[in-house]
């Protein structure tokens, strides 16, 4: 049964306020989740106030700003900062997006970082994925074959056959689409979410591949597959412009083709 | 010093800090109408038919709950009715909704918003035409 509200350790708290730096004429105010596993007490919201005039256009460069000059124990992941490899995944005022490709401007107000939803948090914005990781290796994401290759030659795709991968190859594994999910949320345990039910369907989709059978055997499970009530929280949030609950769709026709 | 073992971590806001698009209401209406309908249809159907089966009297008692004197309904009468009505025409209208998407239509975001704007557009006005069909129509 869903639990809609916070667990009693989980509760957020009020926290430490950070000024702005004196002379600030562009202030934009931050309200960020911080949790600390050496304390002990249950996780708070801090707030830092930074001078626009002085920072970068994106959140992630406000996070970062205030991480070198305001507090350092602030805690999150980054790396490629365009968008490419999918570490600043976190909620931004409420969706989920990549800190490194949203825009402070597009946020009115104050702006609240809170890490992904309905995650065990190691740190302030950091979530475990242990579980996520896991279930992306349970759907066996890689080419499989049971005819050999070509002698000397790769396995060769049409235009047209390629076409089809487009909208799925694109997939950086960020997990915004699936923590914004309210089925992945109450049924993470079982229900394969979003990101990884894209990464099914993107090995469905691929003509080289020949286990689509064996692939749909392991999908065609009440909660696996079929807790997607196409809510489209996933489509909606993905800084790709990808649509997971489309995949899905595909996905459970082609379960239904298959048996008529 | 010690690291929170992985079972004390805490779980990070979701509802609570969730801000709310037209598609994901109009999917928890659909649940909320259906189980409003199944519950509080079943009670007044069952309700009806033991009024029913005990007599006359408790057939006129039930009546009095949702009607005044002259057989029209009441403020309870209405509010049911409307209710009922309301959720009928959300479900359904979602229904459907989740019918075309089931086929693998609609999934392009405006097009999807637009489909879920339209359910609660299309269940206010349904709903808006009965009653005005069941008062001065008839």
């Amino acid at each position: 049964m869903a639990e809609f509200t916070l667990p009693k350790n989980s509760v957020v708290k009020k926290g430490k306020a950070h000024p702005a730096p004196e002379g600030a004429s562009r202030v934009k105010k931050f309200k960020i989740y911080r949790y600390d596993p050496d304390s002990g007490e249950n996780p708070r919201y801090d707030t830092y106030a930074i001078d626009l005039d002085d920072c970068g256009p994106m959140v992630l460069d406000a996070l970062i700003k205030i991480k070198s000059e305001q507090d350092s124990t602030l805690t999150f992941r980054r790396s490629c900062r365009e968008g490419i490899c999918g570490s600043c995944a976190m909620n931004l005022d409420g969706k989920n997006g990549l800190a490194c490709t949203t825009a402070m401007e597009d946020i009115k107000g104050e702006i609240r970082i809170t890490p992904l939803p309905h995650m065990d948090v190691i740190k302030d914005l950091v979530p475990d994925f242990t579980h996520f990781y896991a279930q992306y290796a349970s759907i066996q994401p890689w080419l499989k074959t049971v005819t050999p290759p070509p002698a000397g030659k790769e396995r060769l795709q049409s235009p047209e056959q390629r076409d089809q991968l487009d909208g799925l190859y694109e997939c950086i594994l960020c997990a915004c689409c699936s923590t914004s999910c309210p089925s992945y949320w109450w049924n993470s345990d079982r229900f394969l979410g979003p990101a990884i039910l894209l990464q099914a369907y993107r090995w469905l989709a691929d003509s080289r591949d020949e286990m689509t059978g064996e692939r749909l055997d392991e999908l065609e499970d009440p909660f696996r597959l079929y807790r997607c009530h196409t809510i489209m929280n996933c489509a909606n949030v993905c800084p790709k412009g990808l649509n997971p609950a489309k995949a899905i769709a595909e996905t459970k026709k082609m379960i239904v083709e298959r048996a008529i | 010093m010690a690291t929170a073992s992985p079972k004390s971590r805490p779980l990070s806001p979701h509802l609570g800090v969730w801000k709310w698009g037209t598609h994901m209401l109009v999917s928890i209406l659909h649940r909320i109408t259906g189980d409003g309908m199944a519950l509080v249809g079943t009670v007044l159907v069952v309700w009806w038919l033991a009024a029913l089966a005990g007599g006359p009297e408790s057939y006129a008692a039930f009546m009095d709950v949702f009607t005044v004197k002259g057989g029209a309904l009441n403020i309870i009468g209405y509010i049911v009715g409307v209710g009922l009505t309301l959720c009928f025409f959300q479900h359904m209208a979602s229904g459907i909704r989740h019918l075309v998407l089931d086929t693998g239509a609609g999934y392009e975001l405006k097009t999807n918003k637009m489909f879920a704007t339209l359910t609660m557009v299309f269940s206010v006005l349904a709903t808006l035409a009965f009653w005005a069909y069941q008062i001065w129509g008839k």
